[in-house]
């Protein structure tokens, strides 16, 4: 969102606890992101009373009931469409949809391509844990090759689908990543809140139940500089330990148009090559969304961000537009077009056309 | 016009008092604009009408084939008319296939107007003729008035330089000029909607006027051997007032507008293309001066999602489409049942199942509206008898869907969508208004917010987001019956259920009783129909009446919830025979809830029923009335209105 009025009360922490019992496993990594939504939103000078959290189906789902604002837990993957009656209903509501890769890319993934390419100003936090977790373990759209699940006992064989990939390609103009137990999640939570028009952010999020760990390899404190490469706008695309010496890059190929990473020695990153971010540069954003995780560190925080004019201004100014000086007489319009009138006296057509 | 009238005299079939008159064409042809005008023609001449436009799936379909042919038919008379006429006096055929497929509904000694320009060897064999019909002696039951009107067209567009193609496309003009001349219409209504509707071409309106000129003239100086005559049809008697035409679709989403402004409220449409519920959507984008947004949603669902997070937001959501896009919608609508926010679902129905007949009409929704989704989930839903009738209905679901914070099906069906017909424009304050609160506070004890609390009707209290201090949250899980918090307890399901059911039977208490359309309240027979069958039920009923039979017509608006007294209404009848287009659902509906007798009268051709179908089965139960052999089940009536597709084995 952006623009919002600041409410002359701030809020705190607390004043976004709803009184509601939270009733996700324990351990689960929803209670981290909720805590970081709710540490975000008094920085942001949200209003609890013009927030709406509006979700689809999932465990990520029932995120709404435990803030203290307006919400709507609606039916599953089809939380996008909601949002967009109640922005264009009310713009001055600042919205927020909570999804996940079942509910966002799965049974809503059409819902989710249409919000990003209008372009509906509103943030959307798409939890990926790579799997089912309210049905009980089913492999996900996102779950990587092999996946041993319940309706996948001898591993799933269909390639998943990269959500940031997904958003980028479906024209979105904000894309983000964090992860539960991000100390930086709330920065890009406010980020994409910054960003005008749909803001899309893939967190990931640790299912303890039926996919524990997977993100282990980049999200695990130990060696995190090693594999987490947090993006900032203006900076080196610069990760590894600075205080060993061990510090890396991430570099263009440029025989091969692809991304590499580079040592940087001495700290002259500038020599090695290493590309400054540019949160508006699309065609490294796509190279971004798209660097595989192994060979390069997890790209995190803010990929891209260039907003283009939002869907609910496009709509509502039109609307505005249409309706300048016309008349809202309802007997006006009722008796439009070619009428007639029949007399009392001769029962015959008068025309008037 | 499908107004509930008194019983007036039947008509002298000697006396032209109705004239029914097809045309039908290649769907490149034009017929659709041709039976426009000359209803607007028999409009301005002041007589009563309906129409039937009959036309393809198929946007263009193969020139000159059988499932190309697109017909448009009109009744126009002197009297009251409520159907597009069961068989047409007069057939205009711009082709073979045109002939082919409709000469059959033709009434013995009617007359056939073709085009014989069109009668060539290769669309003789599309039309599968092996010899012009024209020729070979097999209309010889109709009087046949063959030209080439073709070349006719051709050489009156002459001085406008036009490309052969392009003058061909004047021959609708031609021949409505000619129709014209034969129904004693003037023209210039037409000549001024052709300069208007060309504008920006004026060789193009000059062609086509000349065109008109043309037919017309044709009509006053040719020599035709006393076959074409001049036919005068005298206006019909009708209330004074300010009259337009109207279809169906227009209909509605005026109703739309009224029903939203007499709830004091804006409006938010999302709906989907769909055939043949798009024409709703093509009329609201351009009404956006009255509080109007409309959203042309990626799919059904979210249409309806759309509409009802606009509804939550504080707007009257609306959405429309026909059977299988509300069957896309229908875990949207258990939604917005569940968190009791107010929505208009307009279904245009069309013939099914899956993708059935796009273009043709049923009334096979029934079922889908009243009970088709999971869960216990009342929905209230009202039907639409007429083009005029769908005004009033969709005023009525705006105010059930408001003031008991409900969605409400309102259905129609893709014969009131497409016709039209004459409307007695209201006037909007002769609406009582029904204004809606929001609440601004809190309503609970002790400063508590209770989201679930009922008033009066059962009805939970509308609150917007935005509203301070009443943060709260809603879905779609069982809730608690106060708070709405989240409460999976036996009790709480129980008692919600049990609140969602009573509201909704509730509405039976806002509704107008039962009356009797025409006929008396007791007797020996009562047909009881619903939606667009409603004129050619009431005119078999008035037409048996006359004859001196004690039957009663008792047409039903609110499907459901039912009327309160109709179950002891139909107790005072002998027999009662439902006619719908569709297997028998309300006639099971009606069983189901009043344990009475009701027999089915179907049909599922996917054409309106003839008025002379539901007369035969009126007949069945009168003693030296005559009959038809077959009982309950009426067979489609071939001659009748013959679908396109049934001429395509």
């Amino acid at each position: 969102m952006n623009e919002m009025t600041t409410i002359a009360v701030p809020t705190t922490l607390k004043d976004w606890e709803s009184d509601q019992e939270v009733r996700w496993c324990p351990g689960c990594g929803d209670y981290a992101i909720l805590k970081a939504v709710q540490r975000t939103l008094p920085e942001l000078g949200a209003d609890p009373a013009k927030t709406v959290f509006v979700s689809g189906i999932g465990c990520s789902s029932r995120f709404p009931y435990y803030i203290e604002s307006y919400g709507f837990h609606t039916i599953h993957g089809r939380a996008p469409a909601f949002a967009t009656g109640i922005k264009l209903a009310n713009p001055e509501l600042d919205v927020w949809i909570v999804t996940g890769d079942g509910d966002g890319l799965s049974i809503g993934g059409n819902h989710t391509m249409h919000l990003l390419r209008r372009n509906l100003n509103c943030q959307v936090l798409l939890f990926n844990n790579e799997i089912y977790g309210l049905t009980k373990g089913q492999y996900s759209p996102t779950s990587r090759v092999g996946t041993q699940s319940p309706t996948t006992p001898l591993g799933s064989v269909d390639r998943p689908a990269s959500p940031a990939a997904f958003a980028l390609g479906a024209g979105g103009r904000f894309i983000a990543r964090g992860f539960d137990v991000s100390k930086n999640l709330p920065e890009v939570l406010k980020a994409a809140h910054a960003h005008k028009g749909a803001a899309f952010v893939e967190i990931f999020q640790n299912c303890i139940v039926y996919n524990k760990d997977v993100f282990e390899e980049f999200a695990a404190p130990k060696g995190a500089e090693d594999r987490q490469l947090w993006l900032k706008q203006g900076e080196p695309m610069l990760f590894g330990n600075a205080k060993t010496g061990d510090t890396k890059g991430i570099a263009l190929d440029v025989e091969k148009l692809t991304l590499k990473v580079v040592d940087v020695v001495d700290g002259d990153w500038q020599a090695a090559g290493v590309i400054v971010h540019d949160v508006t540069n699309r065609s490294i954003a796509h190279m971004l969304v798209e660097m595989p995780f192994g060979p390069f560190p997890m790209a995190l925080g803010v990929l891209y961000d260039d907003p283009r004019p939002t869907y609910d201004e496009a709509v509502l100014g039109q609307d505005a537009v249409a309706r300048s000086g016309k008349s809202t007489d309802l007997a006006k319009l009722l008796a439009k077009g070619q009428t007639w009138t029949v007399n009392e006296s001769d029962q015959g057509p008068l025309s008037n056309v | 016009m499908a107004s509930l009238v008194a019983e007036p005299e039947v008509s002298v079939s000697n006396h032209p008092e109705a004239v029914v008159v097809r045309f039908a064409g290649d769907s490149g042809d034009g017929m659709q604009l041709t039976g426009g005008q000359f209803t607007l023609s028999s409009a301005l001449a002041g007589n009563d009408f309906a129409t039937f436009p009959d036309f393809p799936a198929e946007i263009r379909a193969p020139q000159g084939t059988l499932f190309g042919v697109s017909a448009f038919q009109i009744n126009f008379g002197s009297t009251d008319i409520e159907t597009a006429g069961d068989a047409p006096d007069v057939l205009v055929a711009m082709n073979p296939a045109a002939l082919k497929t409709n000469v059959d509904a033709l009434k013995p000694g009617g007359l056939i107007i073709a085009d014989t320009g069109e009668f060539t060897k290769r669309n003789l064999d599309k039309a599968k003729y092996d010899v012009s019909p024209i020729d070979d002696g097999s209309l010889a039951k109709w009087q046949v008035l063959a030209f080439d009107i073709s070349a006719l067209t051709m050489e009156s567009v002459k001085p406008y330089g036009l490309g052969n193609k392009e003058a061909l496309r004047c021959k609708n003009m031609w021949t409505l000029g000619l129709a014209l001349w034969m129904f004693d219409r003037e023209r210039e209504p037409l000549i001024d909607w052709l300069k208007a509707k060309f504008v920006k071409l004026p060789v193009l309106a000059d062609a086509n006027i000349a065109a008109l000129n043309a037919g017309h003239a044709y009509g006053e100086t040719a020599e035709l051997g006393g076959q074409l005559h001049k036919v005068h049809v005298d206006p019909a008697a009708a209330k004074a007032g300010l009259y337009r035409t109207i279809t169906g679709a227009e209909s509605v989403a005026l109703g739309l507008v009224a029903g939203a402004q007499l709830a004091g409220l804006e409006m938010f449409f999302g709906g989907y293309p769909i055939t043949p519920a798009s024409s709703i959507l093509h009329s609201l984008v351009r009404l956006k001066e009255f509080g109007v947004t409309t959203f042309q949603a990626e799919d059904e669902i979210a249409a309806i999602g759309a509409a009802i997070g606009a509804s939550y937001a504080g707007k009257l959501g609306v959405t429309s489409s026909s059977g299988p896009g509300i069957a896309l919608k229908t875990e949207a609508m258990g939604l917005a049942v569940m968190t009791e926010l107010p929505l208009v679902i307009v279904n245009s129905q069309r013939g099914g199942p899956s993708t059935g007949l796009p273009t043709k009409t049923e009334q096979s929704d029934l079922y889908q509206a009243i009970y088709g989704r999971n869960g216990d989930t009342p929905i209230p839903v009202v039907a639409a008898c007429s083009p005029s009738d769908a005004f009033d209905c969709a005023i009525e679901a705006c105010r059930i869907a408001t003031q008991y914070m409900t969605p409400v099906i309102l259905l129609t069906d893709g014969y009131i969508a497409n016709a039209a017909e004459p409307w007695l424009v209201p006037d909007p304050a002769s609406y009582a208004p029904f204004p809606v609160t929001f609440l601004t506070e809190r309503n609970g004890p002790d400063g508590t917010l209770l989201p679930y609390a009922r008033d009066d009707k059962g009805a939970r209290p509308w609150i917007k987001p935005g509203t301070p201090g009443l943060t709260h949250r809603i879905g779609g899980i069982e809730k608690n019956p106060g708070t709405g918090n989240l409460d999976y307890s036996p009790g709480a399901h129980q008692t919600m259920t049990d609140a969602r059911k009573a509201k909704v039977d509730g509405i039976a208490n806002s509704i107008p009783a039962q009356t009797v359309a025409l006929g008396e309240t007791s007797g020996k027979l009562a047909v009881v129909g619903w939606g667009s069958s409603f004129g050619p039920i009431h005119q078999a009923v008035r037409r048996a009446r006359a004859k001196g039979i004690d039957v009663s017509h008792i047409h039903v608006r609110h499907v459901w919830p039912l009327p309160a007294n109709l179950g002891d209404l139909l107790r005072g009848y002998e027999h009662i025979i439902v006619p719908e287009m569709n297997t028998g659902q309300f006639k099971t509906v009606l069983r189901d809830q009043f344990l009475v007798d009701a027999k089915p009268l179907n049909k599922t051709s996917g054409q309106p029923f003839a008025i002379a179908e539901i007369e035969a089965a009126i007949a069945t139960y009168f003693d030296g009335a005559p009959s038809n052999a077959g009982g309950g089940e009426v067979p489609p009536n071939a001659a009748q209105l013959p679908s396109i597709e049934s001429a395509n084995p």
